[in-house]
């Protein structure tokens, strides 16, 4: 099989995806960038239809103890989301959710501790069709938002019932106010750590007071589902006053309230934190990351550009992305292969490079701890720490070995495929690099691989010969630093 | 236009490749020379340790009054005396294996360590904690500038990070460390066998020997790989390391005994970083019940650190070991209404080996709510550092790793009394 090299479209798919499944790249080459673009923001067009494919031959496999269960088994849950970003339609969508769970980033072992396994899976990740209380799990509520409106997005994480448990603020009363969630959403979720004081934390603690949580239908029913419950009698009534402005015409202190509207004084903040320029920007530097560049500073022009779609756009992040999607920034050869992959980007990648069929997914969930991240379970609120700091000897090692067991696993449909190109050990390569989509080698590396090839014996093309070096180079290939960037 | 990517392979830029010092070389010197090696074990407690649960002062009448849920009884604390100011404290009641190496004299409580204006967040703190650079910490880290003090070649396997990503604490310019999680799983894995598996590894030794000098993220990856690909064979040695105590099985148990291992194994390693979780304890802290949240902290630790002095001492490597640990912040000195406690201050540090000088250092706050009250800060809130943590940095520094601390934390840190090393 000859590969047309389409390096912008196959940077697009890596951005904006997580890299190309042959088809992918025959729907998208079809198009211009700018349809490109819009066949991936307005991805509302592409059925839905990735849950589906579960199980049907041609798809990646998964493995399980009992009957599937994504909306109560985290294993299960892994398994679907890793099953949804290499199959989905809609490859943004499932990059945008990430990017979402990164920066509001939830973990399940604490839920799991507080909760059960199974009630922390569930308000993790079920999906409302098919949980009995029609829960939607956190997961499930950033994909319904993924290119959705910030300000909204706020409001419905504040009352989300994983974020309410993970940062305490089902605990948040009027007598003794809970920080944890206070600070969070101002030094993690809006402004930045150095926009805000000390005391505004300890007033956006008291502005939270009474966002606690109850059981569905407000009785004391432990079979209905834990949601968002706004405890007039536990909120604090009093002003809070803060260093930004939170009202409209600019104050910075949100009036004493009767408790039964307290619940205005979280809208009112929230209002005002989606508003801020501050904000603005430390959502375009994190995009900048996540979907330009990670090598030298954000490009302070850019990040001022993208804040600036935000604030003009009132929040909305379909714009946003459309804008750094088409930014020159983003198409700029310097920022091609210029991000650390993260754990999942590799995986999914390299299952899209070198073959899914015959894989379970399920094999890839204890790599990708070994490579530091475990779906659903980011280490701390702060979410991962990406770009260098994913590779040590340790996550390297694990990415290498990750690659030696998709490419044994794949050992015979890889030798079979390379067959008509296995006439030298260098038209080999050359195949091999196309099928992996490799950015350019050094021609060091390059000699070192068909010294590879030519290592154990003469050169011969045979069956038995391809069977044993194919899945050797290609373990080589995707081993290498180069397959690390995206 | 159909193009393949061997049209696309790019020419031979400048490129070389590098080799490592021999393993141990350091080591097998010092130790021909009839020098006793020096391990330092930095162990970052993660989330913000409540210091005033762990040692605890028992006299005070505020520390009940205003911890009605949270105050570990005066009967049940686990007396360790008084310091200079005359305050008696106790260390938590699950500390038993603790309490034995202070009896002792193996183990160092500083109280209240920290710095000016301290950071109440998560990660701006342990980032200053980690560089001990309050106004500007997102530089190296101060374990990191050390290793980049010592003369090159330095050996790859110089620290062992037990966590997967690379601390700050252990960030340096040019030294590399390893991350090493498990010893066991720390393997080259081939989808061949014999001589198939042998030509890979040695071709991946080779590629990964090539540093891309116009592409420094590269050469960095490359880096990681190299010095995973150079130090396999030494850590495999510790893989079957069995302890001569058995060692809990938690994350910190395990990390302990690895790196007890390496000592045991004199793979070259002279750093270890070891963390452990779940202090950031806003709800149900629950100091006292046997299941309690806080409770399981202490045992976690305890178990962890008392296996791995016990041996220590059993392998004769005590005297040649210095754990430190450091948390981003106190907490809170008032319980919240959940049960929990929220981000503080200055904290507790603790020094265990077999030179320790151990005792209490520094002095208990008074507790009074009272603003005017110089041992708080925050309207009373919180409690304010007595001891610049740097000032313990330096000690180690200057007193166990032979280095300079006024270079290393650029400035002079070192405080008489502190000789707890």
């Amino acid at each position: 099989m000859a590969y047309t090299l389409d390096p912008q479209i196959e940077h697009l798919l890596r951005r904006a995806g997580f890299g190309a499944r042959p088809d992918e790249l025959d729907t998208y080459r079809a198009e211009s960038f700018t349809g490109a673009v819009a066949l991936l923001t307005n991805y509302e067009r592409v059925p839905d239809d990735v849950d589906a494919k579960i199980g049907q031959p041609g798809y990646v496999g998964m493995t399980t103890r009992a009957p599937f269960a994504p909306n109560s088994n985290i294993v299960d849950a892994r398994q679907r989301w890793l099953f949804r970003m290499l199959h989905s339609n809609r490859p943004l969508q499932e990059k945008m959710t990430l990017f979402w769970h990164n920066h509001f980033a939830t973990g399940y072992t604490k839920l799991a501790g507080q909760l059960s396994p199974a009630e922390a899976t569930r308000y993790m990740a079920a999906r409302p069709s098919e949980d009995p209380g029609r829960v939607r799990g956190q997961i499930e509520m950033l994909r319904d938002n993924a290119l959705g409106n910030f300000r909204d997005l706020l409001v419905s994480v504040a009352k989300d019932t994983a974020m309410l448990y993970w940062l305490d603020g089902y605990a948040n009363t009027r007598a003794r106010p809970q920080e944890n969630f206070g600070r969070e959403i101002l030094e993690l979720f809006s402004m930045g750590v150095g926009h805000y004081a000390e005391s505004d934390v300890y007033a956006a603690a008291r502005v939270f007071t009474g966002w606690n949580v109850g059981r569905q239908g407000g009785g004391a029913d432990r079979s209905q589902p834990l949601v968002f419950v706004f405890n007039a009698n536990q909120h604090d009534t009093l002003a809070k006053s803060f260093t930004f402005p939170v009202t409209r015409d600019g104050g910075k202190t949100i009036p004493a309230r009767a408790a039964a509207e307290g619940m205005q004084d979280g809208i009112d903040l929230i209002d005002a934190l989606a508003a801020s320029p501050d904000t603005a920007r430390y959502l375009a530097r994190k995009l900048y990351r996540f979907f330009v560049s990670d090598l030298g500073a954000e490009d302070d022009g850019w990040v001022d550009r993208i804040a600036r779609v935000y604030l003009d756009n009132r929040y909305e992040m379909r714009p946003v992305i459309r804008e750094v999607l088409l930014s020159r920034e983003f198409w700029d050869a310097r920022s091609q292969f210029a991000r650390y992959s993260w754990p999942v980007e590799f995986v999914i990648r390299a299952l899209k490079d070198i073959g899914w069929t015959g894989f379970s997914v399920n094999d890839a969930l204890v790599p990708l701890s070994n490579m530091g991240q475990n779906l659903y379970d980011p280490p701390d609120v702060a979410g991962w720490e990406s770009g260098p700091s994913w590779f040590s000897t340790g996550s390297m090692l694990a990415r290498m070995n990750f690659a030696s067991t998709l490419a044994a696993n794949q050992r015979f449909r890889l030798a079979a495929s390379a067959g008509a190109a296995a006439a030298t050990p260098e038209s080999l390569l050359s195949h091999v690099l196309d099928a992996l989509k490799t950015p350019p080698l050094d021609r060091v590396i390059t000699s070192e691989l068909t010294s590879y090839l030519r290592a154990t014996g003469a050169w011969t093309g045979s069956p038995a010969q391809l069977q044993a070096k194919v899945p050797g180079l290609v373990h080589l290939i995707a081993g290498t630093a180069e397959y690390q960037f995206v | 236009m159909n193009v393949t990517r061997r049209q696309f392979v790019k020419g031979g830029v400048g490129a070389f490749t590098v080799t490592f010092a021999a393993p141990g070389f350091l080591n097998d010197l010092a130790l021909a020379q009839g020098g006793r090696v020096r391990n330092l074990v930095v162990l970052y407690l993660s989330g913000g340790n409540d210091a005033l649960s762990m040692l605890v002062p028992y006299n005070d009448p505020f520390y009940y009054s205003r911890r009605p849920t949270l105050a570990v009884p005066a009967g049940s604390v686990l007396q360790v005396g008084a310091d200079s100011s005359r305050a008696a404290l106790g260390l938590h009641p699950r500390l038993t294996g603790l309490k034995q190496v202070f009896d002792q004299g193996k183990l160092a409580l500083i109280q209240r360590t920290g710095y000016e204006n301290q950071s109440r967040s998560h990660f701006q703190g342990t980032d200053i904690w980690a560089t001990a650079d309050p106004r500007n910490p997102s530089g190296f880290g101060w374990v990191g500038r050390y290793l980049d003090s010592l003369p090159s070649p330095i050996d790859p396997l110089i620290g062992w990070n037990t966590t997967r990503d690379l601390p700050r604490v252990l960030q340096s310019a040019h030294t590399p460390v390893s991350a090493i999680p498990s010893a066991a799983g720390y393997a080259f894995a081939s989808p061949n066998g014999g001589a198939e598996a042998a030509a890979e590894r040695a071709a991946a030794v080779r590629i990964n020997s090539h540093v891309p000098v116009d592409r420094p993220e590269l050469a960095f990856v490359y880096g990681s790989a190299r010095a995973a690909l150079a130090t396999l064979d030494r850590v495999a040695t510790v893989a079957s390391y069995g302890g001569t105590v058995a060692y809990p099985g938690s994350g910190l148990g395990q990390a302990l005994k690895a790196v007890s291992g390496a000592m045991v194994r004199s793979i070259g390693t002279r750093v270890f970083y070891v963390t452990t979780g779940g202090f950031d304890t806003h709800s149900a802290q629950n100091t006292n019940a046997a299941n309690g949240s806080y409770f399981g902290l202490m045992a976690t630790l305890d178990d962890a650190l008392f296996a791995f002095y016990s041996d220590l001492r059993n392998q004769g490597l005590l005297d040649d070991t210095l754990l430190i640990t450091f948390s981003e912040f106190g907490r809170r000195i008032t319980e919240n209404g959940s049960q929990g406690t929220d981000h503080g201050a200055a904290t507790v540090m603790m020094a265990m080996g077999g030179r320790v000088n151990g005792g209490l250092y520094g002095t208990a706050a008074s507790l009074a709510p009272d603003p005017a009250n110089p041992t708080l800060e925050n309207s009373a809130g919180d409690i304010r550092f007595e001891t610049d943590f740097r000032s313990v940095y330096a000690q180690v520094i200057d007193q166990w790793l032979g280095a300079d601390s006024r270079s290393i934390l650029n400035g002079d840190f070192r405080k008489a009394g502190l000789g707890f090393i």
